[in-house]
């Protein structure tokens, strides 16, 4: 048997399948930042408090409700993306005119309140969140033991990721979107509400990380803090895809977390920093990311 | 009397009348962690440890005038040592007690040497504390990073599973428990099969965990703390590596992050603790009052700096002093019997010197309730738990 590097390939087969499972993570969320950065032209800084409101309102839903996981996987987005819609419609509907840091600071704020406010009530440790049963068990691959859940996750990922690329890029509405950002007053002539629209844009962005936040419930530690954790990797993803670009974010998302993955085995402690690394080289290289248009 | 603080500073005055004019003012500053990864083993309940522990004391019927502060340090040096300095200098504090984390804590009880005050630490780990670092007026009281290691390592080892895997938080703190683990593990007869480091803070142990797997140690040896620790347990019961004949071991694990995994994930981990709210009934009834006032049950923490503060109230009695290596002396000088940690001393280098207790944690069915969680496995006598004070590296307490 072939060895790379002193690795077996069983272990390097496992460790590229738990790198495209952590990956489906990133590209859903750096999805959402994309998706909001590239229509509205605001920097979500909020982003990771919305992925964890979104692990919370799921076990409040459980806890409280009893509402189980797969409804909740329909409910939290919606609930979350609710919460999206009223921030725009209060706040960042009067910073689109103003400097981009505008509407980083304004969502910076917001995700420090989210995240205090959470902490005061739920305190710092986590709470429990369990595998649906359905989902519970797994696969023995031969190379490795895959989780039935970490499955899911991946399936679910890659559909939400590809459908969002399809209604933003293929669809009609989608076309008018892309529109109203290039035009707003052109748009809105044609007889198109743009300001809803672009309302329901950052409530769709924010229901994807809402969506992020009741898949990694399960497997994660559900606490105040497991969004900012992750933000600024996933703002690192967004800036090697090319900041706006939606195929840019879903491909460097899945791409970066199997480096990463590959990183962990041969490297471990430089896991945490790769994709900064990988970040400066891009930048240097081609500075508007590597699915960027250079405007 | 107007007391200006610090607006991050959050006064918590215990209200006492002015007494007669012999009655003594005691300050006491809880300075820990108040919104941060330790804010809720340490945080608001160690102030309300505190409180207990003066009310309980009883110190309006002795004409001690007892006010308990508080700040938030943040986990960071230069922050804990700012409040430290003003409260000696400035706001008349007489003792500061927790201070979790230990590069704070070993900040602070500089300070406090300097300013001949007392530090009472519950909440850091560090050895280092009552070691080559120590000073007369530290007293370090609930649990070090050796204690945690000789019952976990020690026991975990001896009951046969001898072949260890380490996944270790990468800095200080993670080295110095993988370290001293891997001692007793191999003092035990134990084999240390390999080891790894992962970055801190990490979210996804998968890979790390898949590589303890193949490593086919008996045991995987968690040297990383809170949430870390949570997400490589969940994790691992995610892959089924406790199913398939591997064992866990906490090295650093509280009660709060035992109730945020659940005992259905937790369940079987073995780990060291210096008190459990449900051991006796003493511990019952204390802790019941504890959770009527703060809302949740104690941490071994909280219990320390309750009964530290119990201590030394005590010493502040009998001497009628807050001077630090006066009240340090008679602690020392004095062994304790106390509810929560039961009979116990004070080392000449600062060490508490109390029984630490082995616990596994409950299946979903034994566990009756969310903190139902642990059953007592074996007790360590506190001489055997912690480092002798030989050959620890403490100047002071070795001389003469």
């Amino acid at each position: 048997m072939f060895e790379l590097l002193g690795i077996p390939p069983q272990v390097l087969m496992g460790q590229l399948l738990l790198g495209l499972i952590n990956g489906s993570f990133y590209a859903v969320l750096s999805l959402g930042l994309a998706v909001i950065f590239g229509l509205l032209n605001i920097i979500n800084f909020s982003h990771g408090a919305q992925y964890m409101l979104g692990a919370f309102v799921a076990w409040m839903l459980l806890e409280y409700l009893g509402i189980n996981y797969w409804w909740a996987l329909i409910l939290v987005p919606v609930i979350v993306g609710a919460t999206g819609v009223v921030l725009e419609k209060l706040a960042l509907r009067r910073l689109y005119h103003l400097d981009h840091l505008y509407g980083l600071l304004l969502t910076f704020g917001v995700a420090l309140i989210i995240q205090g406010l959470f902490r005061n009530y739920y305190g710092i440790s986590g709470l429990p969140y369990s595998i649906p049963s359905q989902l519970s068990g797994g696969q023995n691959l031969g190379f490795m033991f895959l989780p039935n859940y970490r499955g899911w996750v991946v399936v679910a990922s890659v559909v939400v990721c590809f459908g969002t690329w399809f209604v933003i890029e293929k669809t009609r509405l989608g076309a008018y979107l892309r529109a109203a950002t290039e035009n707003p007053t052109l748009v809105g002539a044609f007889g198109i509400n743009v300001p809803l629209m672009i309302m329901l844009t950052y409530g769709f962005g924010v229901a994807l990380a809402g969506f992020a936040g009741v898949l990694a419930a399960p497997i994660y530690s559900v606490n105040p803090n497991m969004g900012a954790d992750l933000i600024i990797v996933v703002f690192a993803v967004v800036v090697i895809g090319g900041m706006g670009s939606i195929m840019g974010a879903i491909v460097t998302g899945f791409g970066l977390g199997v480096i990463e993955g590959l990183t962990k085995v041969f490297y471990p402690a430089g896991s945490a920093v790769v994709i900064f690394v990988i970040m400066a080289i891009v930048l240097m290289i081609k500075p508007e990311g590597l699915f960027g248009r250079n405007n | 009397m107007k007391k200006t603080v610090l607006g991050a500073l959050t006064v918590a005055s215990f209200g006492l009348p002015a007494m007669a004019q012999d009655s003594m003012d005691v300050t006491l500053g809880v300075l820990n962690d108040r919104s941060g990864v330790y804010a809720d083993l340490s945080g608001e309940g160690s102030v309300v440890a505190a409180r207990m522990a003066v009310a309980d004391f009883g110190a309006a019927d002795k004409s001690m005038n007892v006010e308990v502060i508080s700040a938030d340090h943040q986990n960071k040096p230069d922050i804990a040592s700012n409040i430290a300095r003003q409260w000696y200098d400035q706001d008349g504090v007489d003792a500061i007690l927790d201070v979790p984390t230990s590069s704070t804590a070993l900040a602070v009880a500089d300070i406090t040497a300097q300013a001949n005050k007392i530090l009472i630490d519950s909440g850091a780990g560090s050895t280092q504390l009552t070691g080559e670092q120590c000073q007369p007026t530290t007293i370090h009281w609930t649990y070090d990073t050796a204690a945690l290691a000789k019952g976990t390592g020690g026991a975990v080892t001896e009951r046969g599973d001898t072949k260890w895997f380490f996944l270790t938080a990468d800095y200080a703190f993670g080295h110095s428990l993988e370290e001293e683990t891997m001692k007793i593990v191999e003092e035990s007869g134990g084999e240390v099969v390999g080891s790894l480091r992962h970055p801190f803070p990490a979210t996804d142990f998968s890979s790390f965990l898949l590589q303890a797997q193949a490593s086919g140690a008996d045991v995987i040896g968690l040297a990383n703390a809170g949430g870390d620790t949570v997400n490589a347990i969940k994790q691992a019961a995610e892959f089924g590596i406790t199913q398939s004949g591997q064992s866990l071991a906490a090295l650093l694990m509280f009660i709060t992050d035992v109730h945020a995994l659940g005992a259905e994930t937790a369940q079987g981990l073995v780990l060291t603790e210096a008190f459990y709210w449900d051991h006796d009934d003493e511990t019952r009834e204390w802790s019941a009052r504890f959770e009527e006032e703060f809302g949740s049950k104690p941490t071994m923490v909280h219990a320390g700096v309750y009964s530290g503060t119990m201590h030394y109230l005590a010493a502040v009695e009998a001497t009628g002093s807050t001077d630090g290596d006066v009240v340090a002396e008679w602690m020392k000088a004095n062994e304790f019997d106390d509810p929560l940690f039961g009979e116990g001393y004070v080392r000449k280098d600062g060490r508490v010197i109390h029984d630490m207790h082995l616990y596994e944690v409950k299946t979903p069915d034994e566990s009756t309730g969310e903190w139902d969680l642990y059953k007592h496995v074996s007790t360590i006598p506190g001489e055997e738990a912690f480092l002798p004070m030989e050959g620890s590296g403490c100047a002071f307490a070795n001389e003469g």
